[in-house]
């Protein structure tokens, strides 16, 4: 009778104290998310803040005769000839006549370096798409030089000492004229989404790196699945309980999902460019390491969604005379495929942004035409972050904060499939 | 269905193989060092939009590490140009030969002025080439006196000297893999060891030994290397304005409102200096062309002609944009002329 009394006592009085216990958890668990979150608010932020920048640029609107002298003499217009014309011989006239009265030398190449050394590139296309524009005045919006651009985004103060900036005052009274007489405005980027890379920061684009993290990827999701998927279902379904060669494949496979990714790019020098002769650069080889990266990823997730499906849905399966082959591929497959579609989307996620193995196979390389091709030379996304990042130009660092952006949007749609793939051929039972 | 897929995948990646192995490449494919990849590549660039070629791929693997990849062999699989920011070393040259690279063309393309860079923070920097090197080599002679190296004990900048600020020594600089290393410690680490009669006058019995003295960097920490990342070096001074950086000049050039270049023995680091030659640690700039590939991957003379081109390299030329020093005009007539008529370099 005491005992009990005592014991209901002895139970009162630590409720409470273990009442705070759970709360300082639940606390604890609620600081973490919170941390979490801020700190990836504050990388969202300092990104986004400097990267949406770069999706606008200064563009300078010059009145460009497009004289049949300089373009096709003597009247041929056959693409060659139109091809190799000397275009910036017009972006200059059409310099030298908004401002008649430079005659100095410097102060002449100061001018002509206000737009872009690729504004020419711009006039070339447009006559080579309509030979029609010869012989016509059109006003075009050429792409300003990078240090125009920096300055109408704010990052050259024109009050620091004129040896400190890399415009000079005699230039900066040329772009309040031009921002003046409506010439020099910013307008939407679509250079940055239709090029390859470029050594001048306002022509670079990220196309070229898109389209090859866009090949590398197909390779790797064509190579990496399926085999890992009949590994799992190998190693899940038909291998041996118990037996020491299973045992140590596992071993294996567990060991290299956590193997530093630079040593698959070590693999991939030594056997498909050394052994195989594969061609150096190319999405083809990029996208064999990678999917050598991303199969144990792959094989651990299908495995334990192989494990999730319920004994008795095989053992109803047999039990109505189903073979095991028909077991597999009509009842375990089917309830198992989301979980695995789930962990292949979170491989080739992570298979995207890895930069270290494909420095060893050479896809650290400036490419400034789009591949189109599984064998034509190309960079990936995280790539050109890194190129851009570690470029001298001071534009590069808002381009190299939007290519984050577009590869963070990237990852996001990868994400979302999974999501919708799941949904979709999700089953209760 | 699944296991036939892959077959089938693999199928088709044999295919491939095979292909490829009779298929040849048709850009040009340079390597090399990080100093000279902007300029390969903004040559590169133009070339691509000039010309019907395809733009060339560019790979920026480090002076050492390429020179490894353009001696491999000849063949569509080996680079066809390599970018150097030194001259080719014996050992390179001895393997180019014994792996069937015979006629290598030797391009100088400019110069290139290696600065010491501090953020626009902090008070100006004048050092002088003794200073540097007491200030970073691993070894000194004994501030009491006499022939005696001890491991360097400078801690702070004003105990070698008092006119230079009390503050720790560190100094962001490039990796033993860079050609911006070779240089610097060619050029300002072995100038102030120099500056000691009595080391200078090891050289002549013991080059050896000497090249141990004044080549060795600290490795207590006063010296941090940045890896092959000079844009890490800027935002680092910006961090810390107490701290100097060493890289080329063309970041400096772009970077000019940020960070500034310490005078080297009086004689600061702008455009004219380097390219009149006053400022000390000046180095010019290679690249490497295989004489075999020429004819074989199309358009590598005609990249040459425009690497080669006064628009390019003269003057104000598109490369002086980008920060490189350009030869004298007698230099440049040369080294167009061996690089239009491939004249192949004799031994290094």
């Amino acid at each position: 009778m005491n005992n009990e009394i005592t014991t209901a006592e002895l139970i009162a009085g630590t409720v409470k104290k273990r009442r705070a216990r759970e709360k300082r958890l639940k606390l604890y668990g609620i600081a973490a998310v919170v941390a979490g979150v801020i700190l990836v608010v504050i990388l969202m932020a300092s990104i986004v803040s400097l990267g949406y920048k770069a999706f606008w640029q200064s563009f300078i609107a010059l009145d460009i005769n497009f004289d049949p002298e300089v373009i096709a003499p003597g009247g041929i217009r056959d693409p060659d000839t139109l091809r190799q014309a000397d275009y910036g011989l017009l972006v200059k006239r059409a310099l030298k006549e908004l401002f008649p009265d430079i005659r100095n030398r410097r102060q002449k190449r100061a001018l002509y370096r206000l737009v872009s050394v690729g504004a020419p590139d711009v006039l070339r296309k447009m006559v080579m798409k309509d030979p029609d524009l010869i012989g016509t005045v059109k006003t075009v919006w050429l792409p300003a030089h990078s240090d125009v651009d920096m300055f109408m985004k704010g990052y050259i103060n024109p009050d620091e000492p004129e040896s400190q900036r890399r415009l000079k005052d005699f230039q900066l009274a040329w772009i309040q004229r031009l921002i003046h007489e409506n010439r020099l405005e910013k307008r939407f980027n679509s250079l940055f989404f239709l090029s390859g890379d470029s050594r001048e920061p306002e022509l670079a684009g990220i196309l070229g790196a898109l389209m090859g993290s866009i090949y590398t990827i197909i390779i790797t999701l064509l190579l990496s699945f399926p085999l890992a998927v009949a590994a799992a279902i190998y190693l899940e379904e038909f291998a041996p309980k118990k037996n020491f060669w299973v045992d140590l494949i596992e071993v294996n496979i567990n060991n290299l999902a956590a193997i530093p990714s630079i040593v698959f790019g070590l693999l991939g020098l030594a056997v498909f460019l050394g052994f195989f002769g594969l061609p150096r650069s190319t999405p083809l080889v990029g996208g064999l390491v990678l999917a050598l990266r991303t199969m144990p990823i792959i094989i651990i997730a299908s495995r334990s969604a192989l494990k999730a499906v319920p004994p008795w849905i095989r053992q109803a399966a047999l039990g109505i005379g189903a073979s095991k082959m028909q077991m597999i591929t009509d009842h375990v497959l089917p309830l198992a495929l989301p979980g695995m579609l789930t962990g292949t989307i979170i491989g080739l996620a992570q298979a995207l942004g890895e930069t270290a193995p494909l420095l060893m196979i050479g896809m650290v390389a400036f490419v400034v035409d789009i591949p189109k091709s599984f064998l034509d030379p190309a960079t990936v996304l995280p790539v050109q972050i890194y190129l851009w990042a570690d470029s001298a130009e001071r534009g590069f660092v808002e381009k190299s904060a939007a290519a984050i952006i577009v590869l963070l949007l990237f990852m996001l749609i990868m994400n979302a499939l999974a999501i919708v793939l799941r949904k979709r051929f999700e089953r209760r039972w | 269905m699944k296991l036939k897929f892959s077959g089938l995948a693999f199928l088709l990646l044999a295919a491939l193989t095979f292909n490829l192995q009779a298929a040849g490449r048709d850009y040009i494919y340079a390597v090399g060092s990080s100093t000279v990849y902007p300029f390969t590549t903004t040559v590169a660039e133009h070339f691509g939009k000039a010309t019907k070629f395809p733009t060339p791929k560019v790979e920026s693997t480090g002076t050492g590490g390429g020179m490894k990849l353009f001696c491999e062999g000849v063949g569509v699989n080996h680079p066809d140009i390599e970018d150097a920011s030194r001259r080719i070393k014996p050992s390179e040259w001895e393997r180019c030969q014994k792996n069937g690279v015979k006629d290598i063309v030797e391009i100088k393309i400019g110069y290139d002025g290696i600065v010491i860079a501090y953020s626009r923070k902090a008070k100006p920097w004048n050092l002088s080439l003794k200073q540097i090197w007491l200030a970073l080599a691993k070894q000194v002679p004994d501030p009491k006196g006499g022939n005696k190296l001890i491991p360097n004990p400078y801690k702070n900048w004003n105990q070698i000297d008092p006119k230079l600020p009390n503050q720790a020594i560190r100094v962001y600089g490039p990796p033993p893999t860079s050609g911006t290393r070779d240089a610097f410690v060619e050029l300002a680490m072995e100038g102030g060891c120099k500056s000691f009669e009595w080391i200078k006058a090891i050289k002549k019995e013991d080059k050896h030994k000497f090249k141990e003295i004044c080549h060795t960097i600290r490795e207590d920490g006063a010296y941090i290397e940045a890896g092959e990342n000079d844009t890490l070096i800027v935002r680092k001074l910006e961090a810390d304005p107490t701290t100097l950086g060493i890289f080329g000049f063309s970041f400096l050039d772009q970077n000019i409102d940020l960070v500034a270049g310490a005078t080297v023995n009086g004689i600061e680091p702008t455009f004219e200096n380097i390219a009149s030659g006053t400022y000390p640690l000046s180095r010019p700039l290679y690249i490497y062309v295989k004489k075999a590939h020429v004819g074989v991957i199309p358009g590598i003379k005609e990249f040459l002609q425009e690497y080669t081109s006064e628009k390019a390299w003269g003057d104000e030329g598109y490369l002086a944009d980008k920060g490189l020093i350009p030869m004298p005009e007698e230099e440049r007539k040369q080294y167009r002329k061996v690089a239009l008529e491939l004249i192949p370099l004799k031994s290094p």
